[in-house]
C-alpha cells in the first residue's frame, strides 16, 4: 500500500469521502439541535420579584426558569458569619461581598451544585443550607462548606429595579 | 447455521422456503441441540424474552391513554388507573413487570458468573448482553419519569445531572438533554420518545444475542465443550421447551403475586404526589434494582470520581472475559472462585442495602468498604485467581457427569491418563 503512488482514483475517493462526511453532519446537525432550549423556553429568560414583605431571616423562594431562586433577607449575626469566613477554609473560595452585593440580601439559585436537589433552609452545620439528596452542607453565604457538591449555590444575574423589586434573568 | 439440510415436506412449503428460508430456521429452532444437564438457571433466557414482550404488549396500550405533557401526565396516569377499563391492570403489570425483568436479568447475569458463561467462545453474546442491560437501564429510568411524580421529577433531576461532572462540555449536555433550564416538559416529551424506542431496540439486541448463542451452542452446568457427535444433547423442542414452560409458570405465580396482592411494594409513595421542582422529597431513592450503583456513586466523596465509579461498576462487566484468567468455566470445578463468587454476591446485595439508606455514619463506611471489594473482585482477584487456583479435573463429558454423579476425583485422573496413554 505505502509503496504505491497515490492516484487519481484515490483522490476522488478521498475527496468523495470528505464532502459525504461535512454532508452527513449538516443533516445530523439540526436533528441534535432541536433538543437544545427552544424559543419558547428561552423567552422566559427574566422575573421580576417583590420582595417587599419579606422580614429579615427568611427566605423566599421563586421560580425562575424552572428552577427554584431562593432570596433571602439576612440578618447581622449572618452577615457577620459569612464574612468573617477565611478563603482557605472554603471548597469554592469566593467572597461573601462578591456573591452578595447588598449584604442584607443574598440571591441565588436553589439548586444544589452536586446532582441539582432543592437544598433546605436553615439547615445544616453551617446554619445555611443542607441537601437532602447526599448531604451537603452550605453556609450563610450558599457557599459548600462539607458533602459531595463542588461549587457553591450559583448567583445569577439581577438587579434591583428599585427598593422592593428585584428583577432575576 | 443447523448441522443438517432441512427440505419441508409440503409442496408449497418447499416453494415458500426456497424463496424465503424461514422453515428452515424454525426447525433450526426446534431441532437446536442442547446440552442435557441444563438446570432450572438456563430458563431465564426464556423468561427475560416473556418479560420482555410483556413490557411492549403492556406499553402499548397504557401509550394509548397515556398524555406526555407536564400539565397533564400524572393526571393521565390516575384516568388509566381509575377510568380506563383494566387500566389499574394494565399499568400494575408494566410497572411491576419492570421490577419483574430486573429480577430476571440478575439472575441470568449471575447464572453466567457462576458458570462462566461470558468466557471463550461466548464473550460476544456476554456483551451483547451487557449493553442490553444498559438499555434495559435507560428504559426503565425513563419509565419512570413518566407519571410525572415527585420521585420521577427528581430522579430525572439528579440522574441528568449526573452528566454535569464531565468537565467543560458538562452543563451544555444537560441543558440539551433537559431541552431547557431545569427538568420540564421538554424533557418529558423526549423520555417518552426514547422510552418507546429502547424496547425496540432490545428486542434486535436479543434476536442478536440469541443468533451468537446459537453459533457455539449453550454452556452447560459442567462448563465443557459438547461431543460431536454425541449423546451430550437433546433437540429444543420439546425438551426445553417444557421446562422453560414450567420455569415460566412458576415465575408468573410470583409476578401475579405483586401485581394482584402487593402492587405498590417496590414503588415509591412519593410518586403519588405531582412533581413538584420547589421542593426535593427528604429521601430520595432509585428503584430497587438500580441502588448497588446508587451506593457505589454516593461512596465517593468527589462529584466526577463518583460518576466514573459507578459507570465503571457497569462497564467492567464488558471486559470481565479478558479479566478472567481461568480456562475453567464452570464454578463447580473452581473451589476458590466459588467462594468468591458468593462473597462477590453479598457484596453486590449489601450495596443495595446501603443504597437505600441515609448516606452517612456507618453506612457510609460499610458502602465504601463494600465498593473497593467490587472493584477489588474483578480487578485483582479474578486475573491473579486463573493462576493460582489449583481446579478440580472437569468430566470428560456432559454425559458422564450426568450419569456418573458427582465427578470422583480418581476416576477422572485414571481416565485422563488412559486417554494419554492412546
Amino acid at each position: 500500500m505505502s509503496d504505491k503512488k497515490p492516484e487519481r482514483r484515490d483522490f476522488l475517493f478521498t475527496a468523495s469521502y470528505a464532502v459525504g462526511a461535512v454532508g452527513a453532519a449538516a443533516v445530523v446537525w439540526p436533528l441534535i439541535d432541536q433538543m437544545n432550549p427552544d424559543a419558547s423556553v428561552k423567552a422566559l429568560a427574566s422575573t421580576e420579584v417583590d420582595v417587599g414583605s419579606v422580614k429579615r431571616g427568611n427566605t423566599i423562594t421563586v421560580l425562575w426558569r424552572g428552577k427554584p431562586v431562593f432570596i433571602r433577607r439576612r440578618t447581622e449575626e449572618e452577615i457577620k458569619e459569612a464574612r468573617s469566613v477565611k478563603m482557605e477554609d472554603l471548597i469554592h473560595p469566593e467572597k461573601d461581598e462578591d456573591r452578595a452585593k447588598n449584604p442584607e440580601w443574598l440571591v441565588m439559585l436553589g439548586v444544589c451544585t452536586h446532582l441539582g436537589c432543592v437544598p433546605l433552609n436553615d439547615k445544616g452545620d453551617y446554619d445555611g443550607w443542607f441537601c437532602p439528596c447526599h448531604g451537603s452542607h452550605y453556609d450563610t453565604s450558599g457557599r459548600i462548606r462539607k458533602g459531595p457538591a463542588p461549587l457553591n449555590m450559583e448567583v445569577p444575574k439581577y438587579e434591583f429595579v428599585n427598593a422592593n423589586t428585584i428583577k432575576i434573568g | 447455521m443447523s448441522d443438517h439440510d432441512y427440505t419441508p415436506s409440503s409442496k408449497v412449503g418447499k416453494w415458500f422456503n426456497d424463496r424465503l428460508p424461514l422453515l428452515t430456521l424454525a426447525n433450526h429452532l426446534t431441532d437446536y441441540p442442547t446440552p442435557k444437564n441444563l438446570n432450572y438457571w438456563w430458563t431465564f433466557g426464556g423468561i427475560l424474552t416473556f418479560c420482555l414482550i410483556t413490557q411492549i404488549v403492556t406499553g402499548l396500550t397504557l401509550a394509548m391513554h397515556y398524555i406526555a405533557h407536564a400539565d397533564m401526565a400524572f393526571e393521565s396516569v390516575e384516568h388509566i388507573m381509575r377510568d380506563v377499563n383494566y387500566g389499574w391492570l394494565i399499568r400494575y403489570i408494566h410497572a411491576n413487570g419492570a421490577s419483574m425483568f430486573f429480577l430476571a436479568v440478575y439472575i441470568h447475569i449471575f447464572r453466567s458468573l457462576f458458570y462462566g458463561s461470558y468466557k471463550s467462545p461466548r464473550e460476544i453474546i456476554w456483551i451483547i448482553g451487557i449493553i442490553i442491560y444498559l438499555l434495559m437501564m435507560a428504559a426503565a429510568f425513563m419509565g419512570y419519569v413518566l407519571p410525572w411524580g415527585q420521585m420521577s421529577f427528581w430522579g430525572a433531576t439528579v440522574i441528568t445531572n449526573l452528566f454535569s461532572a464531565i468537565p467543560l462540555v458538562g452543563e451544555g449536555i444537560v441543558t440539551w438533554l433537559w431541552g431547557g433550564y431545569s427538568v420540564d416538559n421538554p424533557t418529558l416529551t423526549r423520555f417518552f420518545t426514547l422510552h418507546y424506542l429502547i424496547p425496540f431496540l432490545i428486542l434486535g439486541l436479543v434476536v442478536l444475542h440469541i443468533w451468537a448463542l446459537h453459533v457455539p451452542g449453550n454452556n452447560n452446568p459442567v462448563g465443557i465443550d459438547i461431543k460431536k457427535p454425541s449423546k451430550d444433547t437433546v433437540p429444543f423442542h420439546p425438551y426445553i421447551v417444557i421446562k422453560d414452560g414450567f420455569a415460566l409458570l412458576m415465575f408468573m405465580i410470583v409476578f401475579a403475586f405483586f401485581v394482584f396482592y402487593s402492587p405498590n411494594i417496590l414503588g415509591h409513595a412519593d410518586n403519588y404526589i405531582e412533581a413538584n421542582p420547589m421542593v426535593t422529597p427528604a429521601h430520595i431513592v432509585p428503584e430497587w434494582y438500580l441502588l448497588p450503583f446508587y451506593a457505589i456513586l454516593r461512596s465517593v466523596p468527589d462529584k466526577l470520581l463518583g460518576v466514573v465509579a459507578m459507570l465503571s461498576a457497569i462497564l467492567i462487566l464488558a471486559v470481565l472475559p479478558w479479566l478472567d484468567t481461568s480456562k475453567i468455566r464452570s464454578a463447580v470445578f473452581r473451589p476458590l472462585y466459588k467462594q468468591f463468587y458468593w462473597i462477590l454476591v453479598a457484596d453486590v446485595l449489601i450495596l443495595g442495602y446501603m443504597g437505600a439508606m441515609p448516606a452517612e455514619g456507618l453506612y457510609l463506611l460499610i458502602a465504601r468498604v463494600a465498593t473497593a471489594y467490587y472493584f477489588l473482585h474483578f480487578l485483582v482477584i479474578l486475573p491473579v485467581l486463573g493462576f493460582k487456583e489449583k481446579t478440580i479435573p472437569v468430566p470428560l463429558s456432559i454425559t458422564e457427569s450426568v450419569l456418573g454423579g458427582t465427578p470422583n476425583l480418581a476416576a477422572a485422573r485414571n481416565r485422563e491418563s488412559s486417554e494419554k496413554l492412546k
